[in-house]
């Protein structure tokens, strides 16, 4: 079977515009391969280089060497058949909610009637019918990370690549816009790659968990594939005793990583 | 509502300030009101000073005679048009220079030099180019807006939020369709911050060209009666100049209200 994406032998080595000597190698020979309908979480110590791989999957950064396979075809330029959620902010605050959902069709020259209608449907799928004429900045962290859910949604990419997009969520909202996501993705099988650094989350959304070692030169370092039965609840499914299993087995070999990771950042 | 009688409470504390100015001016340069304090003359203090009531008669005359309307409509194009050129070169150069980075290492010492350089003295060479009509008090404007104008945007478009340009070209925006939808938006804010004070130094690009040298324009009136020593008329040139530019800088705002409706406001509570 053809990966719906495939990051082979990525390294990325930034420099630094003032001292071309200065250079800092963030990621180090990383394969990732993400199959049809698969949800891959990656998960790894702060700093380690989890956005940076995502950021080459979805061709936002070119690698210093390795290549990308978007079923199979070399990546360039811009990924076009991945959404990105972002895990700051990414609304354009000048849009209305119900603009913002429909900028990407409208990007695109989707007939405004035909965009209007879909942003509507989209809006209301994410809970937010009523809410379409609100700016970013009267609409609360969830309902933000809504928009942005259905503004990238509503292109319909065939791969979504996540980057901690409910990281500045308090706990309740975050269980609820995890359960939301397993929905809305059990509706159409994306392929997913999910970048977080909160292990439970992984194991409680993905089918296959990949830890990166801490960084510089970060790489895989394991993959564990998760049995847990779907459809799930986010929330419950902590509670199980294979989860527990699963955690514990990740998270030994994820510790010392972390541990390296910490050490490194306090110096 | 709460808010407006506080409103209303700071509009008459206003007038009332407006008043008390007047009264001092009107008594202090009355010749009977007040004994003579420091010119040995009564007579002197209206001579430097002007009176208030013989300025307001001035501006009644002009506007109710007809004197002014040509005057204030060269003045009124040549600020318009200076603040128009200006802050659309601006705009464009800024947004231009921002996305080319090449161009703008190249340029920046030049930009920062013409940026230091006093531009008012520019204005003989202006009135070679472009002879003693619209056209140079027009240029003189533009050299003052523009840079304002420039510096704005390009600042504006170089602090666009890198996350919102990623998400704009995963959404499948063309580089033109970043330029309409992302730069230009978010270059507004800081945009209509310069335009307040663009619109004080179009004025200051028009009048200060009509003193150097025309024959029609509020500046030249003012000008004309400084030369006959009409105190008077230069206080009514000043306060109808005043009273435009604040028109203007007014109607900037109302565009600023109709553009900027997505920005927060601080205190967006309602008072129930």
């Amino acid at each position: 079977m053809i990966a719906a994406l495939a990051l082979e032998n990525i390294t990325c080595t930034f420099v630094s515009r003032d001292n071309r000597q200065q250079r800092y190698t963030a990621v180090r020979d990383a394969s990732l391969s993400v199959a049809p309908g698969e949800f891959v979480s990656v998960v790894g110590p702060t700093g380690c280089g989890k956005t940076t791989l995502l950021n080459v999957a979805a061709g936002l950064l070119a690698p210093s060497a390795g290549s990308v396979r978007v079923r199979g075809e070399p990546l360039e330029g811009i990924n076009a058949r991945a959404g990105y959620l972002f895990q700051s902010e990414a609304l354009m605050p000048w849009r209305s909610a119900f603009e913002n959902v429909a900028a990407g069709l409208e990007f695109r020259g989707v007939a405004p009637a035909a965009a209007a209608g879909m942003a509507n449907d989209w809006l209301k799928r994410v809970g937010l019918a009523g809410f379409g004429d609100r700016y970013p900045h009267q609409l609360s962290g969830g309902m933000r990370k809504r928009v942005s859910l259905a503004q990238t949604l509503i292109l319909d990419p065939k791969i979504l690549l996540m980057d901690e997009p409910f990281a500045a969520l308090d706990v309740q909202t975050r269980q609820l816009m995890e359960n939301e996501l397993l929905e809305l993705w059990s509706a159409d099988r994306k392929s997913v790659v999910f970048i977080t650094h909160d292990l439970e989350e992984a194991i409680s959304l993905s089918d296959r968990v990949v830890v990166l070692s801490a960084g510089p030169e970060s790489h895989p370092i394991g993959e564990y594939a998760i049995d847990l039965p779907r459809p799930r609840d986010v929330s419950e499914i902590r509670l199980s005793p294979r989860f527990i299993e699963i955690h514990a087995e990740i998270w030994h070999a994820m510790k010392d990583e972390v541990l390296k990771g910490y050490a490194q950042q306090r110096q | 509502m709460r808010s407006s009688g506080n409103n209303l409470a700071l509009r008459v504390w206003q007038a009332l300030l407006l008043g008390a100015i007047l009264a001092f001016w009107h008594v202090g340069t009355s010749p009977t009101l007040l004994p003579p304090l420091y010119f040995d003359n009564p007579d002197k203090a209206a001579f430097f000073f002007g009176e208030p009531l013989t300025v307001l008669s001035r501006i009644w005359n002009w506007f109710y005679g007809g004197e002014i309307y040509r005057h204030l409509y060269v003045t009124l194009v040549e600020t318009i048009l200076a603040f128009a050129v200006g802050t659309l070169s601006g705009l464009a150069i800024g947004i231009w220079l921002a996305r080319a980075p090449l161009a703008s290492a190249i340029l920046d010492p030049y930009i920062k030099g013409l940026n230091a350089m006093p531009r008012l003295i520019l204005a003989p060479i202006f009135f070679v180019w472009f002879g003693l009509g619209i056209a140079s008090k027009v240029a003189i404007g533009v050299t003052l807006v523009f840079f304002i104008v420039f510096f704005n945007v390009y600042q504006g478009v170089r602090e666009v939020s890198p996350v919102v340009l990623d998400n704009a070209r995963m959404l499948g925006a063309s580089p033109r369709q970043l330029l309409r939808h992302v730069y230009l938006p978010s270059a507004m804010s800081w945009v209509f911050a310069s335009l307040h004070n663009s619109v004080g130094l179009a004025f200051v690009g028009a009048v200060v060209g009509e003193y150097l040298g025309s024959s029609e324009g509020v500046g030249y009136l003012i000008l004309q009666a400084e030369g006959t020593f009409d105190i008077n008329t230069v206080f009514a040139g000043i306060v109808v100049l005043t009273a435009f530019a604040l028109v203007l800088d007014w109607m900037v705002t109302l565009a600023e209200e109709r553009l900027m409706v997505w920005q927060p406001r601080s205190g967006e509570t309602e008072r129930l």
